[in-house]
């Protein structure tokens, strides 16, 4: 008996709605009618920070710029540094779980190892070392979350490719002639990228959200905006009491954002594991 | 219908009577109807076979008697045990049934033990649930249990954990467990099917046995006929969904009716036969139980069917043994049974044998 | 040490696999080592089906997968048409491989669940680059064909869609399209239900006579080797027990195991009641085999000899020979 297969229902479809809106807002953000992110909108005989209003639709800051503008270009930088992020830990993680998975033997024992220690040592302090000692740019920030995620990820996909490289069908793979890397490439991969994918966008929603944490710290990003940093900027307890509007556009951004992650992870892991368990 | 219950003749009151049940699961594409109109007696301390390939409904018969079914699954007809009515009743009243009363031993033994729990633990655990023991009692029950199935040096399995057993032995502490409450009935679904032919007669011998001693009634699951041939007091078989006989084991060994029956016994390789023998293999797959062919659901792969097969469902009827019901137009014997198997034979495609 | 001997090999002029003292070991290091297979010998000619018979543990798919050298034996040589497979480089191995195929016991897990059914049968050609496109997709659709799978619902479906007896007739597909020359079954059928069992036993056969093959039957039901075997070996422990023409071997088993191997076999009537040549105990643990015959620790005709000195092949009757100082059938004059 087949399973019934359910579709991936409208709140994936939601979340993925969102995620493009999001996206491609931040992509145009220079192109779109916005307020100028970095100009002061200051009103003749009303001090910063104003209140939501029809030109301000989120208020503005304390320098009285435009928080709505504000939290789309802080989009830009944000989602960089979690896809930049979770783009390294696939890529590093990702070759090495699979490799120690198929190969065994040696190459999983130094892969094991390198994994233990990346995951022993503490991340925030990690994070803290390499900020401070290079300079805080895009990359750095996002190469440093993506170490952070290098081991969760190779060991999901070391996990994974282990289940596989034990079925009978890499078996006759080899049996038929298939090099290691054709195996890998057409065998295990099909089968390992998909909780991968699940958890990369799991991953990518803890990257921003990790931004944040290191923005509190003062060690994000030197120039531009993040959501991380703007939430920073209204985050003061006086400021929350008297313009709390200052971090809700970014707060809201950044929660519906991660929402939308996660919820679409889950989705497409429950999705494909179906597949899997009939018969 | 009538006609089905009246076969189901008196004698002692059964210890499960089944009328008419029917299990229907929801799917996206349909019902599937896995169970579609059974009636059968269980009686005390005998052992029934349910015998059919997989997909014929056997396994779900088996778990809607029993009310292990999952939530799109949707029972109607009777299930009496003991008098009382249990389709119906909620999961929270069959609990009292299960293991107690009612217990079950699957395929595949290394699933259905916990792996991080000692043996001694998972016999126990139910011991001190259902019979309220102390933990002490428990224990000493639990090795009693594991000398009874028969498991060498049960003092040291009590401290072992599943993956230190060989699978001959993790299916002795399944059964172990199954009878921990002593349950007037067991259900073993393909209890050997994962095993090998060595430790297969070991376990069907230890679960006769078991019931001889315990007055247990045993129902076997399985899709081989040579499972069941000594181990069973009665056979019925399934197919789609339906029972197309159902007699006690040695009147159907003597006297299949149901050319499908014959089939599925023909298809067993045999020791006596000499090598190379062409099998008699049932061509093609049992029916989509959700839109199954109208007749005889066999007509389809059946090499005697003709065409009252295809239109009109037979029913189950006697045969001169009341106990030996069957439903077939044209069953193993008749005259037109014998009229296609010479053409076959002619034909090439039947090998004349035995019956 | 010689293992069971070389008293049953035969003396073939075209074989197609030559096994001498295979000896696979597993586990390195700290772990205990565990000799799945050792000192086994045999021969396999050409056209002709052998059987392999045992117990779970008996080190039977170890001596399958050892042939296809994956892994390869420990010890011992493997030569496939003639040529040693062990001393063989790498490609020349894979290609070799080409001509030794494999079919396993899990139908389903011997098909990628994410490719299509029609690309995995494809794949070694694909790999092979053998023909053009349009020969190899003939190709393809003839031996779906001839395995009874629908060349077009194979184009689109996925292992999942089909049943476990479907997915078994393809992974079959997939074995015959490079044409081999030697079909290594592991326990084929034994995940099957009887009377897909029967269909796939008898495709067996079929392409058997089709594709001219050899086979290597694995299974530890004795009547379903019995039925599509010429010759059985009976493997216990790593060891070879027995090996004989299957009628022969049925008739005579010389060995007790094998004696028991074929009383366990359920038999469909209820009249026939069981002899009760039933085992006693349970296999011991390979890590740590028994001394002398391994099998003496369940034998009942086990004596003192049996305990210290390991029985050696030696001839019972035609081309039967057996590993038993105490057989069931008596020793019959023939030179060896």
């Amino acid at each position: 008996m087949t399973a019934a297969r359910r579709g991936l229902g409208f709140g994936f479809w939601l979340s993925i709605s969102w995620l493009i809106v999001i996206s491609l807002a931040a992509i145009f953000a220079p192109w779109l009618p916005l307020k100028d992110p970095g100009e002061n909108y200051i009103v003749a005989g009303a001090r910063p920070p104003y209140g939501p209003s029809s030109t301000h639709w989120l208020g503005t800051d304390q320098d009285a710029r435009d928080v709505f503008a504000r939290t789309i270009f802080g989009a830009r930088t944000s989602l960089v540094i979690g896809f930049g992020a979770i783009s390294f830990g696939i890529i590093l993680g990702g070759t090495l779980g699979v490799l120690s998975g198929y190969f065994r033997g040696w190459t999983d024992r130094i892969a094991s190892i390198v994994m233990l220690i990346l995951l022993s040592f503490p991340g925030l302090i990690l994070a803290i070392l390499i900020t401070a000692l290079l300079d805080r740019g895009l990359a750095t920030i996002a190469i440093t979350l993506g170490i952070l995620g290098v081991a969760p990820v190779g060991r999901l996909a070391r996990a994974s490719t282990l289940v596989f490289a034990e079925r009978d069908f890499v078996t006759a793979a080899r049996a038929i002639g298939s090099s290691n890397r054709r195996i890998i490439v057409r065998e295990l991969l099909p089968n390992v990228v998909i909780p991968m994918a699940a958890l990369s966008l799991l991953g990518m929603a803890i990257a921003i959200v990790a931004e944040g944490g290191l923005a509190f710290l003062g060690l994000s990003v030197d120039e531009g905006v993040t959501w991380g940093k703007l939430i920073l900027l209204g985050a003061g307890t006086r400021d929350l009491e008297r313009a709390p509007w200052i971090s809700f556009g970014p707060i809201s951004m950044l929660f519906l954002t991660v929402l939308a992650l996660n919820y679409a992870g889950d989705r497409l892991r429950d999705y494909f594991d179906v597949k899997d368990i009939t018969l | 219908m009538s006609q089905t219950q009246a076969s189901l003749r008196g004698g002692p009151e059964p210890l499960v009577s089944v009328r008419g049940l029917r299990t229907l699961f929801a799917t996206e594409r349909g019902l599937v109807r896995a169970v579609d109109g059974v009636d059968l007696n269980i009686h005390k301390g005998r052992s029934l076979g349910i015998v059919g390939e997989s997909g014929c409904g056997k396994t779900v018969l088996s778990r809607s008697i029993m009310g292990l079914l999952p939530s799109t699954a949707h029972r109607e007809g009777s299930v009496r045990y003991e008098g009382h009515e249990l389709v119906g009743k909620s999961v929270g009243s069959m609990r009292r049934f299960w293991g107690q009363e009612m217990s079950m031993v699957f395929q595949n033994p290394m699933v259905s033990l916990n792996p991080v729990m000692r043996i001694g633990e998972q016999i126990a655990e139910p011991l001190r649930i259902h019979l309220g023991m102390s933990r002490s009692d428990a224990r000493d029950t639990a090795l009693q249990l594991l000398e009874e199935v028969r498991i060498p040096e049960p003092k040291r399995r009590l401290r072992q954990y599943a993956h230190e057993l060989s699978g001959g032995m993790r299916q002795r502490v399944v059964i172990a467990i199954a009878l921990s409450c002593g349950p007037a009935i067991l259900f073993a679904d393909e209890p050997t099917t994962a095993l090998d032919v060595t430790v297969q007669s070991q376990i069907l011998d230890l679960i006769a046995e078991r019931r001889q001693d315990r007055n247990m009634a045993v129902v076997l699951v399985t899709h081989d006929l040579g499972v069941v041939a000594g181990h069973t007091n009665e056979i019925a078989v399934m197919y789609a969904g339906k029972i197309v006989e159902r007699a006690p084991t040695n009147e159907l060994f003597a006297n299949v009716k149901m050319p499908y029956t014959r089939s599925l016994l023909r298809s067993i390789p045999r020791l006596d036969d000499d090598p190379h023998t062409r099998l008699h293999a049932i061509s093609g797959r049992p029916p989509d139980l959700i839109d199954p062919p109208s007749g005889c659901r066999f007509a389809p792969r059946c090499a005697y069917a003709r065409e009252r097969c295809h239109v009109e469902a037979p029913p189950l009827q006697p045969t001169e043994n009341p106990d030996h019901v069957y439903a077939c137009w044209y069953p193993v014997g008749s005259a037109e049974f014998f009229e296609r198997e010479e053409e076959l034979v002619a034909t090439g495609v039947h090998v004349r044998g035995r019956q | 040490m010689s293992g069971a001997g070389h008293a049953h090999l035969r003396e073939l002029n075209d074989a197609v696999l030559q096994v001498r003292d295979l000896e696979v070991t597993f586990g390195s290091g700290r772990a205990p080592r565990v000799q799945a297979v050792s000192g086994v010998s045999f021969d396999i000619a050409r056209g002709e089906t052998l059987g392999i018979v045992g117990e779970s543990g008996c080190g039977k798919s170890t001596t399958g997968r050892a042939i296809m050298q994956m892994p390869p034996a420990t010890a011992g040589s493997v030569l496939f048409e003639g040529d040693d497979l062990g001393a063989m480089s790498p490609s020349e191995l894979r290609l070799a491989r080409t001509r030794v195929q494999m079919i396993f016991q899990d139908p389903i897990s011997s098909l990628n669940p994410r490719r299509r059914v029609r690309d995995s049968v494809a794949e070694p050609l694909d790999i092979w680059s053998r023909g053009t496109s349009a020969e190899r997709r003939q190709v393809v659709d003839d031996i779906l064909a001839d395995v009874g799978i629908d060349p077009e619902r194979a184009a689109v479906a996925r292992p999942h869609e089909f049943s476990g007896g479907q997915c078994q007739r393809i992974s079959i597909a997939r074995a015959l399209v490079l044409s081999p020359t030697l079909l290594i079954c592991d326990e084929p059928v034994s995940a099957l239900d009887v009377s897909v069992q029967a269909q796939v036993l008898n495709l067996l056969e079929d392409l058997k006579a089709r594709y001219s093959l050899t086979m290597m039957f694995i299974a530890h039901d004795l009547a379903v080797v019995k039925n599509i075997s010429d010759r059985v070996a009976v493997m216990y422990l790593g060891r070879l027990c027995e090996i004989a023409p299957s009628r022969e071997l049925y008739e005579h088993p010389a060995h007790h195991y094998t004696r028991v191997l074929l009383d366990s076999i359920p038999v469909p009537d209820p009249e026939v009641i069981a002899v009760g040549h039933e085992l006693v105990g349970d296999l011991p643990s390979p890590v740590d085999p028994p001394s002398g015959c391994r099998f003496h620790t369940r034998c009942p005709a086990a004596d003192d000899q049996c305990r210290t000195e390991e029985p050696v092949m030696r001839a019972v009757g035609e081309d039967h020979y057996v590993a038993c100082h105490h057989p069931l059938v008596t020793s019959v004059a023939i030179s060896t």
